[in-house]
């Protein structure tokens, strides 16, 4: 049984962002860190992201919550984060800190996969491959997990693929 | 196979009779497709690989149940996407919507006074009654057991009334509001409230006797489907499976939200990490949740009513509107919330809704419309615990591992 | 068997031989009405969210059975299909593949706001509405809507099978005088074949 102690969620997540920090700049790797409402976000470059996330599982960051890409057809690119927390490690348990890299908006966009270092990333990078048309390189079975072939064509989360919403009065004809 | 005649799903052969396509396997196993019309009415196949009667491999297939939320999250507005999200896990309504009202409040910078913050974790707390009881009455129908199903489905129905006497809907409560609740307890409410939990607190006793301690149920469910602490961990399993497997993880605990620092209640963990173990957990929770509900009750009963919505945007609220909560205690929405703008800025928000952690990920880019909004729920995260806890079973405790782990397809797939 | 074929069956050929059987010579349209109305037992095929009151519509508190129907496992001994909600596209081809292998005659209930026409979800690129891929006798609005509701929905399907002599009409011409078979204009499975 756990009783409910007094735990002040961001100094628990200050405390994540700087054990993440000196990992990563252990290993040698430039990063920079964007602060969002109840989490951080590292930045890191392309070349970068296989050794990061190695890093930060050594730093007791043991499974990704979420995966999660946002469209930016202005910026022309992804920007793609790995939302990673801690069961483990009591210290940093719950903590929500990103290990972000942004690809750019080409042809054929792709990343390195981390399914090899994060086994609960599988599923959900399968998932961003049929909606975004994300391709992760050396992914275990890169097949669209919830849309059938066809949908999953459309790349349906990208921004330009655009669902309309009807007006109230659509239909109504005009007076006169 | 003549391609030219194909008919609806299939092909016609020279014989005039339908055909449907069939994949070439290895020659030792054989490939069963479990669903999507299967005796669990879980709405996801399973395509599993047999060498006899023993799982090699399991292949879940889900999105049969894939609605398009996060894309709907996109254009309808701030207020809209509440009633929407809800369509997940709709016998769970408050629960999953909560962490997306979380998120939006931190974007908003608005907080939801303290009476407002009870009454969110009273209704969650009711919902997470509701699904552990639909839980384990799918469970009875996975292992054969309809007492099980005809006892928690009526059981359920107790605490479906006190939410609807709350809410006023049986099932899509939208609930919560960004900085606010809908509705205040109606006078009788205490005491119905009380009721249902002497009724359900006698009545887990009875479950004990002929679901969790009856001979025939153990032995499915002792030591199959087991999850040790570092596979789950591995896989990111949460919420009840989690805990099933010694990982003391609650969002109740870890990141505090609402009303919960202030009441007083235990996060139940086990260790054997099997399905019997995680049957376990759901029913300790159930306790620690009628806890919860009882000092919920208390609290608002002995406190004075106040406006139950942030105060900031009370000040704004018309006249009538002000008339209304003073008097019926009900929350309306304001007109300009139709097309209400969010500060720029990115929000996590998280809940531990009855299934376990569900985290929306919301993006304003200052507009009336989200620019983005990520949603993982508990159960798209439990999916991947089928591709890596059957194979190695019997394919007859299929049902047990399946429905031990809870798992609720409108909910996963989203 | 060939390789690379798995044979679905013909359920009409099966069922134009029993009807020969049985109708050969007595008149039994009254008994064949009564005797389906009264046993009208839907599929385990779940479709969307509104299953939970499905489920509750089978719960002690309205208890469906009393009407005779009871919620039973595979396509083949059962004679009623409950849309429950959505119908994604990924869903449409199980909806059809277990209404094809249901035997007749055989009844459908749309049931939800989602299930008439979208509700919800109306500009969602992944739902089909039902009525494009199965013959619909009963659509029942509401987001969800209540057991009560379900289980009424029950009951004037068994008067109308009843009044309409809906069951013995199909058991003698082979298909109901009432309303219009469905064939679906796109190919539902086709995706099942196709990868990327």
């Amino acid at each position: 049984m756990l009783q409910a102690p007094s735990r002040d969620y961001s100094s628990v997540l200050g405390l994540a962002l700087e054990k993440a920090k000196n990992a990563l700049s252990s290993k040698g790797i430039v990063f920079s860190v964007e602060e969002g409402k109840g989490f951080y976000d590292i930045i890191v470059e392309r070349e970068y992201l296989v050794a990061g996330a190695t890093a930060l599982k050594e730093a007791g960051f043991d499974h990704v919550v979420s995966l999660t890409v946002t469209d930016y057809p202005k910026e022309k690119k992804f920007r793609l984060v790995y939302h990673l927390t801690s069961y483990l490690d009591y210290e940093i348990a719950g903590a929500i800190i990103g290990l972000g890299v942004e690809v750019p908006r080409s042809d054929r966009p792709s990343v390195p996969s981390l399914t090899q270092v994060w086994r609960s990333a599988e599923f959900q990078e399968r998932e961003v491959y049929e909606f975004f048309g994300i391709e992760f390189e050396g992914h275990p079975d890169l097949r669209p997990l919830l849309l059938t072939p066809p949908v999953a064509e459309l790349r349906p989360l990208r921004k330009d693929f655009v669902v309309r919403e009807e007006n109230i009065y659509e239909g109504v004809p005009k007076s006169g | 196979m003549v391609e030219d005649v194909r008919i609806y799903g299939g092909w016609k052969d020279e014989l005039g009779l339908k055909v449907v396509p069939s994949k070439k396997i290895g020659k030792d196993l054989y490939e069963v497709f479990i669903g999507p019309q299967h005796p669990g009415s879980g709405h996801m196949r399973i395509t599993v690989r047999l060498d006899g009667d023993i799982i090699v491999e399991a292949d879940p297939d889900i999105g049969y149940v894939h609605r398009t939320m996060e894309k709907l999250g996109e254009i309808r507005g701030w207020i809209k996407p509440i009633p929407l999200f809800e369509r997940m896990a709709i016998h769970d309504a408050c629960n999953i919507t909560m962490p997306y009202v979380l998120a939006v409040e931190k974007l908003m910078g608005v907080e939801p006074p303290l009476r407002a913050k009870y009454l969110r974790s009273l209704l969650c707390e009711i919902n997470r009654i509701g699904a552990h009881l639909y839980g384990f009455a799918i469970f009875g129908v996975f292992l054969g057991h309809s007492t099980m199903y005809m006892w928690a489905m009526g059981d359920r129905e107790v605490f479906i009334e006190l939410a609807e006497a709350l809410t006023g809907a049986r099932l899509t409560h939208s609930y919560p509001l960004p900085g606010g609740a809908r509705r205040d307890i109606p006078a009788d409410f205490p005491d119905m409230a009380r009721r249902a939990v002497n009724y359900m607190r006698k009545r887990l006793k009875e479950y004990e006797k002929i679901f969790l301690n009856n001979p025939v149920i153990r032995s499915r469910l002792e030591g199959v489907g087991v999850i040790s602490k570092g596979l789950a961990a591995e896989l990111g399993i949460v919420g009840p499976n989690a805990r099933a497997s010694g990982i003391g993880y609650d969002v109740r605990i870890v990141e505090p939200y609402d009303a919960y620092p202030e009441l007083d209640f235990e996060v139940p963990v086990f260790r054997e990490g099997d399905a019997l173990a995680r049957t376990m957990v759901r029913v300790e929770e159930i306790k620690q949740s009628l806890r919860i509900i009882e000092q919920a009750v208390e609290w608002l009963e002995k406190n004075p009513r106040e406006p139950i919505v942030d105060k900031y945007l009370y000040g704004k609220y018309p006249p009538l509107h002000k008339k209304i909560m003073e008097s019926e205690g009900r929350a309306k929405l304001l007109p300009i919330s139709a097309a209400m703008k969010v500060p720029k800025g990115r929000a996590i928000g998280r809940a531990e809704t009855g299934r376990g952690e569900t985290i929306y990920y919301v993006e304003s880019d200052g507009g009336v419309n989200p620019y983005r909004v990520r949603i993982v729920t508990a159960s798209a995260r439990n999916a991947i615990a089928f591709k890596y806890v059957l194979p190695g079973h019997k394919i007859m405790d299929l049902p047990a591992i399946y429905g031990s782990l809870d798992y609720f397809p409108p909910e996963s797939d989203r | 068997m060939q390789e690379g074929k798995a044979y679905v069956g013909n359920l009409d050929v099966t069922a134009k031989r029993a009807r020969d059987i049985l109708l050969g010579k007595v008149p039994l349209d009254k008994v064949v009405d009564w005797a389906t109305s009264f046993s009208l037992w839907p599929v385990h095929l779940t479709t969307s969210c509104c299953s939970t009151e499905f489920a509750a519509t089978f719960s002690p508190r309205v208890d469906g059975e009393q009407f005779g129907a009871l919620p039973w496992v595979g396509p083949r001994q059962t004679n009623l299909i409950i849309i429950e909600g959505t119908v994604t596209k990924k869903m449409a081809c199980a909806v059809r593949l277990t209404w094809e292998q249901m035997p007749a005659p055989k009844f459908a209930i749309a049931m939800g706001a989602c299930a008439l026409d979208g509700g919800l979800f109306y500009n969602s690129y992944n739902i089909v509405k039902p009525w494009q891929v199965i013959p619909i006798d009963i659509y029942l609005p509401g987001c969800p809507p209540r057991p009560e509701t379900l289980a009424r929905a029950i009951v004037t399907l068994q008067r109308k099978i009843r009044s309409k002599k809906v069951a013995s009409t199909w058991v003698r011409e082979g298909w109901r005088g009432d309303i219009e078979p469905v064939i679906p204009k796109e190919d539902l499975c086709g995706w099942a074949a196709k990868s990327i």
